[in-house]
């Protein structure tokens, strides 16, 4: 019984390890092996051979250094036996950190982690591409697991993994942290990545649930990883705050037959308290300067998440960061989000107004929320006729289950009114 | 370092119609071009500018047909041979190659030396 005791707290160890140091021992592995593919056979390795090692030996005083020196090992290993066969394949391009120094004085940081996921985000790799990346190797996520987080097939996810990994070394993508002039664009590309991930664990696009938790916590974890390795950048202490403080909502935002609850009506004595709190802390410490697009939108999830109630929210102040987020990050989403504070702060005919005005912009054709915000407009202002049309319209673009039963609940309740 | 092609893509204009003046500012970006490229501590191998596409003959198996290989709105119109640090280094060099209203497409050199 103890051997069996014994073996499953091993076997916890092994895989909080993988959740925890899986991106330190693949980055500082990289490094070594002088090619992602290797390291990361390398590192699966280690894993796997880090439960018989473990339950003999005892567990390791630090897990992580553990696994990176046993794959270290294998890496070596491999690259002198292989030593003619490999010669001729590309390597990582990844100078020494004496040699960088010397270079860039300015742009050291002591973590390969960093390297890691500024070269899974690079702006040479297709957007997908970085998603994935990212999953496999920052947060060590199985091809599987990443298929089925997105709904595409293990296939097609397995060849844009291999697909991404062969540009990075046939064009030789630096495994490197950007310098300073590049590094705002470069880390604009890592947490819309990293958000990407999240909005897409938070309202999943398709299929049977709402909210897909598996992604929503690897982004969170993400988040952290960032906000502690560059703990100076405003952007990455706001997208965490936004990622804690929207997901501290999640309780909420089903009811008891799993259909979609709006900010509005979602009972708040169920938002994680914890969340929040860390997340406004977060907040308050943005401190002055021009905001980015994520502390904006941390700010906004902030107010929202003071407010006692939907009514009771300081609105001027939503729309006025709003009006600030729009002028930084001009998109379709933000648009008609700052709708919903026109709405609270000038009423339903002025906002359907707004709505109007975007729709005949055409950007925002085929955006799912667009008809469903103007049916929700045209039912406050008791046109019932035009909001049963609006909510069809938003019907026909929905594919979440949660999503579609709230708009079908909408459409009864329009119709039975008028 | 590596090797890296740099093909220029541009619409193509009517080369007739080009003045000396064009002309000659042209030249003269693609002499900047050049000396900023040796600043950043890479090399251009090569490079030339191409006849306008017009000219272009593809083989597709043995047929022959007048026209470059691929109808597009922007053709090639030349390019450069570098030997860069990394992509990002080509990268840099691609943004400020002249692509006289086109832009550039930047492909890393396989290395066919075997063995």
């Amino acid at each position: 019984m103890t051997d069996r005791a014994s073996r499953s707290a091993v076997a916890a160890a092994v895989a909080d390890a993988h959740r925890r140091e899986w991106a330190f021992v693949l980055a500082a592995t990289a490094r070594v092996a002088g090619s992602i593919d290797l390291a990361e056979e390398c590192v699966q390795d280690a894993y796997g051979a880090a439960l018989d090692a473990w339950l003999r030996d005892g567990l390791p005083r630090s897990p992580g250094a553990w696994l990176t020196t046993t794959a270290r090992r294998r890496a070596l290993d491999v690259l002198r036996r292989e030593q003619t066969l490999r010669r001729k394949l590309p390597l990582l391009v990844a100078p020494l950190g004496d040699e960088e120094a010397a270079v860039h004085p300015g742009d050291v940081i002591p973590d390969d982690r960093l390297r890691l996921v500024f070269t899974c985000c690079h702006p040479a790799l297709a957007r997908e591409a970085q998603v994935a990346l990212t999953l496999r190797l920052v947060c060590g996520l199985t091809i599987e697991e990443i298929a089925n987080g997105f709904l595409v097939p293990q296939a097609t996810m397995a060849a844009r993994v291999t697909r991404a990994k062969k540009k990075i070394s046939a064009a030789r993508i630096p495994y490197r942290v950007p310098g300073p002039a590049d590094l705002p664009d470069r880390l604009d590309a890592v947490l819309t990545v990293v958000h990407l991930l999240f909005s897409t664990g938070h309202t999943a696009p398709g299929g049977a649930s709402l909210v897909r938790d598996d992604l929503v916590e690897r982004a969170l974890d993400l988040g952290r990883m960032l906000a502690l390795l560059m703990p100076d950048e405003p952007e990455v202490r706001g997208l965490l705050a936004l990622i804690l403080l929207t997901d501290a909502r999640r309780a909420a935002r089903l009811d008891t037959e799993g259909s979609l609850v709006l900010l509005e009506d979602q009972d708040r004595a169920r938002w994680d308290p914890r969340a929040i709190d860390e997340g406004l802390l977060l907040v308050d410490g943005l401190g002055r300067g021009r905001p980015g697009r994520f502390a904006l939108q941390a700010a906004i999830a902030a107010v929202h998440a003071r407010a006692v109630s939907w009514q009771d929210t300081d609105w001027p102040l939503v729309l006025l960061l709003y009006d600030a987020l729009l002028v930084v990050w001009p998109s379709p989403v933000v648009a008609l989000n700052r709708v919903v504070a026109v709405l609270m702060v000038s009423g339903p005919a002025v906002a359907l107004a707004e709505v109007e005005a975007l729709e005949s912009d055409r950007w925002l054709a085929g955006y799912r929320y667009l008809a469903a915000t103007k049916a929700d407009l045209l039912r406050r202002l008791s046109r019932n006729g035009e909001a049963a049309a609006a909510y069809g319209e938003a019907l026909a673009l929905a594919d979440n289950a949660a999503e579609r039963a709230f708009l079908l609940g909408r459409i009864s309740e329009v119709g039975a009114g008028g | 370092m590596s090797q890296y092609l740099i093909l220029i893509y541009s619409p193509e204009g009517d080369s007739d119609a080009v003045t000396p003046e064009e002309w000659q500012r042209a030249m003269v970006a693609h002499g900047r071009f050049g000396e900023q490229v040796v600043e950043m501590g890479a090399k251009i191998l090569g490079g030339e500018a191409l006849q306008p596409s017009s000219t272009a003959t593809s083989i597709r198996g043995d047929v022959v047909t007048d026209g470059p290989f691929v109808e597009t709105k922007e053709v090639l119109g030349g390019f450069y041979l570098v030997d860069a640090s990394d992509l990002d280094q080509a990268l840099a060099i691609g943004k400020l190659c002249p692509s006289h209203g086109g832009g550039v497409e930047v492909r890393p050199i396989m290395d066919t030396s075997g063995g």
